[in-house]
């Protein structure tokens, strides 16, 4: 076991964990931060993707002790004041989510492609969030979230008419 | 209480069906607020790990647990010898003829493997990751037996996959329009045509293996604390689960909770009875304390049921201008090793598609299923409807070739034109509305089909070494399943109604309660937008519950593109219900009769007059129960169930646009537009996410997506690194658009979307890329359509040889023998790999 001290959406905590422990494990099984989650075991799929010291990591590709005086973040703590951040309400108004698995992954990857690139093209974002797996949207609209969290697509409301070139 | 005359601002919503509603699940999704069932700990929760079998068949000789019981946190590790009865059986709703080949299909198996990734050793531990440990040291001893692999082959009983059984034949089910009265002879039709100088097309197409590949892996709890045994798992059937469960373990129905949480998505996936959900209710009822299996991403991929994987072998007979004079269809369809939930139901899905949107004079359909020594296939996105879109919508682009004339064209000729609906099929169905004319016209405008027509002419004469290709297809699927009545007649093991209540809470909130299961699709949404509108309550103030059998006892979950068409009508019955009791108050309180009234946004009011009562007050009257009329019962709540008496049948008409390198063999999607026509739209956003998603799983059928087996039976795209899911980098944007005509089989005039994509896209996409290269002599690429086949048949297409060949996934590991891009399956030389 091997004691390590960091902070997880803005607490403090310390813990002793195998130095086996994977991020994700220690943030669901011994945080209950459920809010991110597995779904897969090749680090392909990006579902478990959260910040760690502000840029997106997959937490099943980190071990917990790689963590170890750091800060992390994950979709449980990027609210702020009961404010949801503008990836997440873009997310809701462009109905960038279906089912819902992939999309804690997939906003904190957005909020980190924004943090790059503050006005990325189509052909950026779909490129920004390859390593991101979505099986319900066809990913159609997680980019229009994406563009119109940044502002870019900000006039542009999704429907059942959309007219958009790729 | 005291009917008032002023109407409050809550009481008069704008109409919610059509509006672009902000879905009501996101704001838990978004911030991760979820409950997923893996989320799920409770008090002295134990965790399983499956021992699986690497071998695609064998015997099993035998099995020492001893190392593993020693393993730390090791609380039992138990073998089918073990378990016994005491698990169940899996069990097939749909033997598709009275005497079908059903192997018996235990959770754990005892003698005998038949696939590789079936369960034969169950560890128990305190914790997942111990539980994991431990099962690497159970040691089992098995005695290869020699697997049924390859679909033809194993259709010609060269090597049994389920000895006892004799043959690997399952089930062979027929339809024949001569036979059944609804139209004439298949054989006549294709003699005539042969005779007559008609045209005779005959092709052969493969219907790859796919997984469907939900995001989030199954994961069952068992709590067997307290009076009823729950159960949490990741389906979408929650109702059918507890039914079978009750059916084959003995345990009473009424002593069965099941739960479907959150959900993350099921593609059809989750329409399924499994051998871990069995094993995890025997674990928990064993061990007497609450136990967690979830499955890893590669055994999600290994042992849940995949989808598709058919020959269609196909004949089509036409008149010299392209008029069809009649289709013959024979399938082989594997099963894998044992027959699934719906089974051979899936290819019998498709049985009365294959004649689409036209009006074939005769047809006939037989299906063979197979058994294989390979993981059990079932419902995936569209079941039976994408296979049998795919071969016609392929069929129509040849025929259109072989007359000389557009892929458009050969199709108005032969489609049902839009006033002759109701138009009975050759298949026996009605199909009750629809215009393929005005979709079609709305499609070839938004593409920009005479122009895209144009370029292609001018990059054909210049050589371009760049080929744009056009793929049409306009298909129809039959949704909303289904008819009790028609599901009997096809011997499936259940109905197909659908049942809602709502309840008027004191306060004048309303709880919706559903028996379709959603899992991504939008239920808690479009279904408070209908409930809004019925009642004229705000779309706020309602409450969509669903995937809990104590909270929703009656249900039949959701597939099969029905929760709307199905589940929705059950909600409009209970709603008008409610509306009927609630005007019975209402004019006892306004001291009026009640033919008198008028019942509009929430109100009743008494014609002619000022005088009104909102049901929000009504629900008040009701509660308190101190003036209603004499013998009422004090209650407006309602149910309703619904039974549908036809199919619904979506259409549209899809086009797309792809250029290929001729090369390299490079693909480059350049433009998708579809229109379709799916009736009224309850909510538009969710509809386009529907629509998006669903073309994006059919465009993948058509590129990228496969399950490869190598020849000892071992799924080679076992992973994600290996399997290949679309990235947002792989795909485009979709232009998508709408015509409608309003369905009559249910009062909202909707039809089901969900399958819709993913049923039109595939055809649309290779009709595209055989577009691209017809000229060069190609007439077809088998799927997926992957740069390395597409380059293979310009090679091949001067020739003479077999177009497509080879599993579709390079191979690099050095150790199996096979160098580079060298095809990794059995037979691939031949062109029959499995």
């Amino acid at each position: 076991m091997v004691r390590i001290n960091l902070t997880v959406d803005g607490a403090r905590v310390a813990d002793d964990v195998e130095p086996r422990m994977l991020l994700v494990h220690y943030l669901r099984e011994k945080l209950g931060k459920t809010g991110t989650v597995v779904g897969c075991d090749t680090s392909n799929c990006g579902a478990c993707t959260v910040h760690l010291d502000g840029t997106s990591v997959k937490s099943c590709n980190v071990l917990a002790v790689q963590a170890d005086g750091g800060e992390v973040t994950t979709i449980e703590g990027l609210a702020q004041d009961g404010q949801l951040h503008p990836v997440q309400e873009a997310f809701r108004e462009c109905h960038g989510l279906q089912c819902g698995y992939c999309t804690p992954g997939m906003i904190m990857q957005s909020v980190d492609l924004l943090k790059d690139n503050p006005n990325p093209s189509e052909e950026e974002i779909r490129l920004g969030l390859e390593g991101n797996l979505c099986r319900c949207t066809g990913y159609h609209n997680i980019v229009r979230a994406v563009q119109h969290a940044a502002g870019a697509g900000a006039s542009q409301v999704p429907g059942q008419t959309e007219a958009v070139q790729a | 209480m005291t009917a008032t005359e002023a109407r409050p601002e809550a009481e008069a919503p704008e109409r919610e069906i059509g509006r672009e509603r902000r879905r009501k699940e996101d704001q838990r999704l978004i911030t991760g607020r979820t409950r997923w069932t893996d989320n799920i700990q409770l008090p002295g929760m134990l965790h399983l790990a499956m021992v699986r079998s690497p071998f695609a068949h064998a015997r099993i000789t035998s099995i020492d647990t001893t190392e593993a019981k020693q393993s730390p946190n090791v609380v039992d590790v138990v073998t089918g010898q073990d378990l016994a009865e005491t698990q169940g059986v899996l069990i097939n709703a749909w033997p598709i003829t009275p005497d079908q080949k059903t192997p018996t299909h235990l959770p754990v198996a005892i003698d005998r493997v038949a696939f590789a990734g079936e369960i034969v050793a169950v560890v128990v531990a305190r914790s997942a990751a111990e539980a994991r440990d431990a099962a690497e040291l159970v040691d089992v001893e098995y005695d290869e037996l020699p697997a049924a692999l390859d679909l033809k082959e194993a259709a010609a009983d060269t090597v049994l996959a389920h000895p006892d059984l004799g043959s690997n034949k399952s089930a062979y089910w027929v339809f024949d329009s001569g036979e059944a009265g609804t139209g004439g002879n298949v054989d006549e039709a294709i003699a005539q045509a042969r005779e007559s100088g008609g045209i005779v097309l005959e092709r052969e197409y493969r219907q790859q293996r796919l997984i469907p590949a939900f995001m989030e892996p199954r994961s069952t709890v068992v709590d067997p604390t307290g009076e009823q045994l729950t159960v949490w798992s990741a389906t979408q059937i929650p109702h059918i689960l507890r039914f079978a469960l009750a059916a084959t373990t003995g345990i009473p129905e009424s002593k069965l909770r099941v739960i479907a949480p959150d959900v993350g998505g099921g593609f059809g996936g989750k329409l399924q009875t499994t051998p871990e959900e069995w094993i995890t209710v025997a674990l928990a009822r064993r061990t007497g304390k609450p136990v967690k299996y979830t499955e890893t991403r590669s055994e999600s991929l290994i042992a849940a049921h995949h989808g598709r994987d058919q020959w269609q072998k196909l004949t089509l007979a036409a008149d010299r201008e392209g008029n069809v004079t009649g289709l013959k269809v024979e399938l082989l369809a594997d099963l894998g090793a044992y027959v699934s939930l719906v089974g051979g139901g899936v290819p019998v899905l498709g049985a009365f598609m294959f004649n689409a949107i036209y009006k074939f004079p005769a047809y006939h359909f037989a299906v063979q299923t197979v058994l294989t020594n390979k993981t059990w296939t079932d419902a995936y996105r569209g079941a039976g409807r994408p296979e049998a879109t795919f071969a016609i919508e392929r069929l129509m682009d040849e025929l259109a070739a072989e007359v000389g004339v557009d892929p458009l064209e050969i199709r108005e000729r032969n489609w049902i034109k839009h006033e002759e609906f109701p138009f009975t099929t050759v298949a026996g169905l009605e199909y009750d509305s629809g215009n393929y004319e005005a979709a079609t016209e709305r499609a070839k405008e938004m593409f920009g089909y005479d122009e895209l027509r144009a370029e292609q002419r001018r990059r054909r004469e210049s050589g371009d070494p760049v080929q744009l290709g056009i793929g049409v297809s306009t298909f129809t699927e039959m949704c909303g399943l289904a008819p009790s009545r028609v599901l009997g007649q096809l011997d499936y093991g259940a109905g197909g109604w659908e049942h809602a209540s709502v309840r008027m809470l004191a306060t004048g909130k309303v709880e919706v309660v559903t028996g379709a299961s959603a899992h991504g699709q939008g239920h808690e949404t479009a279904f408070s937008q209908i409930v809004a509108d019925r009642l004229g309550v705000p779309f706020e103030d309602v409450e969509v519950l669903h995937g809990d059998t104590q909270v929703a006892p009656k249900g039949l979950d959701t597939y099969g593109s029905r929760s709307l068409v199905v589940g929705g009508e059950a909600l409009v019955k209970a709603s008008d219900k409610v509306v009927e009791k609630a005007k019975t108050v209402a004019a006892h309180l306004l001291e009026a009769s009640a033919d008198d009234l008028d019942f509009s946004g929430g109100r009743f009011t008494v014609r002619g007059t000022d005088q009104g009562v909102a049901i929000q007050e009504i629900a008040t009257a009701v509660f308190a129960a101190h003036n209603l009329p004499d013998g009422m019962e004090p209650s407006l709540d309602s149910d309703a169930t619904f039974d549908p008496v036809n199919f619904n049948y979506p259409h549209g008409t899809h086009l797309c646009a792809m250029e290929i390198d001729t090369e390299t063999g490079a693909l480059h999607m350049r433009k998708y537009v579809c229109v379709d026509d799916i009736g009224n739209v309850i909510n538009p956003l969710i509809v386009s996410g529907q629509v998006h998603g669903g073309l994006v799983q059919g465009i993948a059928q058509a590129l990228w997506e496969e399950a490869v087996y190598d020849e000892s039976g071992t799924l080679v795209s076992g992973s994600f690194v290996d399997y290949l899911l679309p990235t947002s980098a792989d795909t485009i944007s979709f232009e998508v658009d709408h015509t409608t005509t309003p369905s009559l089989t249910n009062t909202l005039g909707t039809k089901g979307v969900g399958e819709a994509g993913t049923i039109a896209s595939t055809p649309a996409v290779v009709n595209a890329v055989v577009d691209a290269v017809r000229h060069l002599g190609i007439t077809d690429i088998r799927m997926p359509c992957t740069p390395e086949r597409v380059w293979r048949a310009i090679q091949d297409a001067g020739s003479g040889t077999e177009a497509t060949t080879g599993a579709a996934a390079p191979h690099f590991d050095a150790s199996t023998g096979m160098e580079g891009t060298v095809d990794r399956t059995a037979g691939a030389q031949d062109g029959a790999q499995q």
